[in-house]
């Protein structure tokens, strides 16, 4: 079995990944990317941890993970639904020339 | 019976820097399109450690969400969006400097907490299976599950009313 | 009688206690997989090859030929002819091409086709992995094609090829969710995800005891085929590679062996959607007096023989049908299976039947009543007479 604290030191690295691509991204749909992969670090912590628990507890962490994945896919759909929109009107999905609120 | 669990040790390892790398160049990658692919394979990777975890159902959940989903939601965002063509548009902003050096700050003040606190080193019951997760679901944690099918149907509607289109007769661009 | 129910058991435990008087016992576990791995990977190709000589014998005699009788006794050597015509044709990547997304597409395509087969019980005691969420684990599996089919069609670059990758991407997406739903009556009725108990629950009345005599069973069959076929692009619902309208879809662009491997996940796909079917709704391996891994093979035989028989009867449909049948027909109906299989678990005897019976019978002729659609108006012809 591995060590868990190797185990919340790769999701912390997918954490920074993440946070640095949400960061630096330009077109929308690359940080979304990024959040999916900040959403997946947590879900991964929450799973490590299940595991290492007592016995009773276990069940916590993996539900907690399913419900993560749930609202990461729920994100998704509403987020590229946004783009779509997004790019139906402004022809563009860059982040940064989109700075209109409404047009 | 030790050289096998020293194969699995080292295939986890593998597989956390085979997901690590493809987490690095999902991000990194200026092809939006190559970038989600790299996700894709940094999930399934996610998805090998939940197995190494012992946690089957939400690997395989894991799989079928993400990659089989919301991989392919993306994918389908990109070529509704993208124009294949074009690819002089520069993928990042100007703050890729600055943010790599909060990322890396951020990460070794992380690590040097993880390094610090001690953790229960072995396991000390048998995981889950998925019938004790289904139970569990069903019971203690029913309301969360009720809020969570509640909120899935809501983005249903949602996203489909966001994105479809516009009636004809209003403005039209 | 016994001994070749489990031939293939004995054989394998047979070379493992060779192997095991000179090796240590961890290279053995190995070697057990490795055994499993290797007869996975031989039946896949193999399948796939006489899958096409079937296809194509089953489709020339109902279309009123003989089909390929050139190569060998009956043609039986046609796929291996085949097979070299493939490796010798030239391999042409087209200028412009995503070089990465086009090469490795074909290759990721069937991975998930082999990975598909790991949970299928093909024999008493022959589940060659025995997952305990085997049903997810297959679901999950074949749902990663659509990336594969992406990356053919985005790597292409070819405007027709991308159109086959988004109606796929579009199909998949659909046709998933009455396919998982059209399962879970069966996952509640067995109380398991493994295929290994699926298949034990329904044993008993001389080993007919199948769930698709039951009509949640019907229905949940019924609809998981269908589901089946469309998620392997399969006629009637292949219009990913409608090829008169988008030439062939995503493997517009390919050629030779690459081609091959495309045509290869196809039907490992087919076959691996029957045996699935088989195993949740025709009892697996369940059957009087034959061995067990026969009458596998031979209903997965038979629903892929229904498959191709699609492909001779049914024409392509078009693409508000495809989507109309998923979601507005299937997706309902798989609903009302749910509910119809836990009244089914609630209740005793004849009652049961009739409440199951009536009920989905009630909704499935709403479901058409509602379903029906546009249909246009009688044309008069003014002047013609």
């Amino acid at each position: 079995m591995i060590p868990l604290s190797h185990l919340l030191i790769f999701s912390a690295a997918l954490l920074v990944i993440g946070i640095y691509g949400a960061v630096v991204r330009r077109n929308i749909v690359g940080i979304l990317l990024s959040i999916e992969l900040i959403l997946n670090a947590a879900a991964l912590n929450f799973t490590a941890f299940s595991r290492f628990a007592l016995a009773g507890d276990q069940e916590a962490g993996v539900i907690f993970t399913l419900f993560i994945i749930a609202m990461a896919a729920a994100a998704a759909a509403v987020g590229l639904a946004i783009v779509i929109a997004l790019f139906r009107v402004r022809k563009t999905i860059m982040s940064d020339e989109i700075n209109l609120l409404k047009w | 019976m030790l050289p096998l669990t020293l194969l699995v040790k080292a295939g986890l390892y593998l597989i956390m820097a085979i997901s690590l790398l493809a987490a690095v160049a999902s991000v990194s990658l200026p092809n939006i399109f190559h970038a989600a692919l790299a996700l894709a394979l940094a999930l399934l990777g996610i998805a090998g450690i939940y197995l190494g975890l012992q946690a089957e159902f939400v690997a395989v959940v894991q799989v079928l969400i993400y990659v089989g989903a919301v991989i392919t939601l993306v994918i389908f965002a990109i070529m509704l969006t993208n124009r294949m063509a074009d690819r002089s548009t520069p993928a990042k902003n100007s703050l890729g400097a600055a943010c790599l050096a909060v990322a890396a700050g951020l990460f070794s003040i992380l690590v040097r907490f993880i390094r610090s606190t001690p953790w229960p080193e072995t396991t000390s019951a048998p995981a889950p299976g998925t019938s004790e997760i289904g139970q569990a679901l069903m019971g203690p944690y029913v309301f969360a599950f009720e809020v969570i099918s509640v909120i899935l149907i809501a983005v249903l509607i949602g996203a489909m009313v966001i994105a479809k289109k516009d009636n004809p007769g209003e403005d039209a661009p | 009688m016994e001994t070749l129910d489990q031939i293939f058991v004995l054989s394998k435990k047979g070379i493992l206690d060779f192997l095991g008087t000179f090796l240590p016992e961890w290279v053995v576990t190995l070697a057990c997989v490795a055994i499993t791995i290797k007869a996975i990977a031989v039946l896949g190709p193999v399948t796939m090859m006489y899958l096409t000589l079937m296809e194509r014998k089953v489709i020339g005699r109902m279309q009123n030929r003989i089909g390929p009788n050139r190569v060998g006794k009956w043609g039986l050597l046609q796929p291996l002819a085949d097979g070299v015509k493939m490796l010798t044709k030239e391999d042409i990547v087209p200028h412009g091409a995503d070089a990465v997304s086009h090469f490795l597409a074909p290759i990721l395509i069937v991975i998930p086709s082999l990975l598909a087969f790991a949970v299928i019980p093909f024999g008493r005691g022959m589940t060659p992995v025995d997952l305990n969420v085997g049903v997810l684990f297959f679901i999950a599996v074949s749902s990663t094609t659509t990336i594969a089919i992406f990356m053919a069609s985005w790597g292409s670059r070819n405007k027709f090829s991308v159109l086959g990758g988004m109606r796929s991407a579009a199909q998949m997406i659909s046709y998933e969710v009455p396919m998982v739903l059209s399962v879970v009556p069966v996952i509640l009725i067995a109380g398991s995800l493994s295929t290994n108990d699926i298949v034990l629950a329904q044993a008993g009345w001389g080993g007919l005891k199948w769930f698709v005599f039951t009509p949640w069973g019907f229905f949940a069959f019924i609809i998981f085929f269908l589901c089946g076929v469309a998620e392997c692009n399969r006629s009637p619902f292949d219009l990913p590679e409608g090829e008169s309208e988008i030439v062939a879809g995503f493997h517009t662009e390919y050629s030779g062996m690459k081609f091959a491997l495309f045509y290869m996940a196809e039907f490992m796909n087919s076959f691996t959607v029957s045996g699935l079917a088989a195993t949740l709704f025709l009892g697996g391996w369940q059957g009087p007096f034959l061995p067990s891994w026969l009458w596998f093979f031979l209903k997965t035989y038979a629903l892929i023989f229904v498959m191709i028989w699609f492909r001779g009867t049914l024409p392509r449909i078009r693409v508000d049908q495809l989507m109309g049948l998923a979601w507005k027909f299937l997706m309902p109906l798989t609903l009302v299976n749910i509910l119809a299989a836990g009244l089914w678990y609630f209740t005793e005897g004849a009652a049961r039947w009739l409440i199951t019976a009536s009920i989905l019978a009630g909704s499935f002729w709403l479901l058409t009543k509602l379903n029906r659609g546009y249909t246009p108006e009688k044309r008069v012809y003014l002047f013609a007479e």
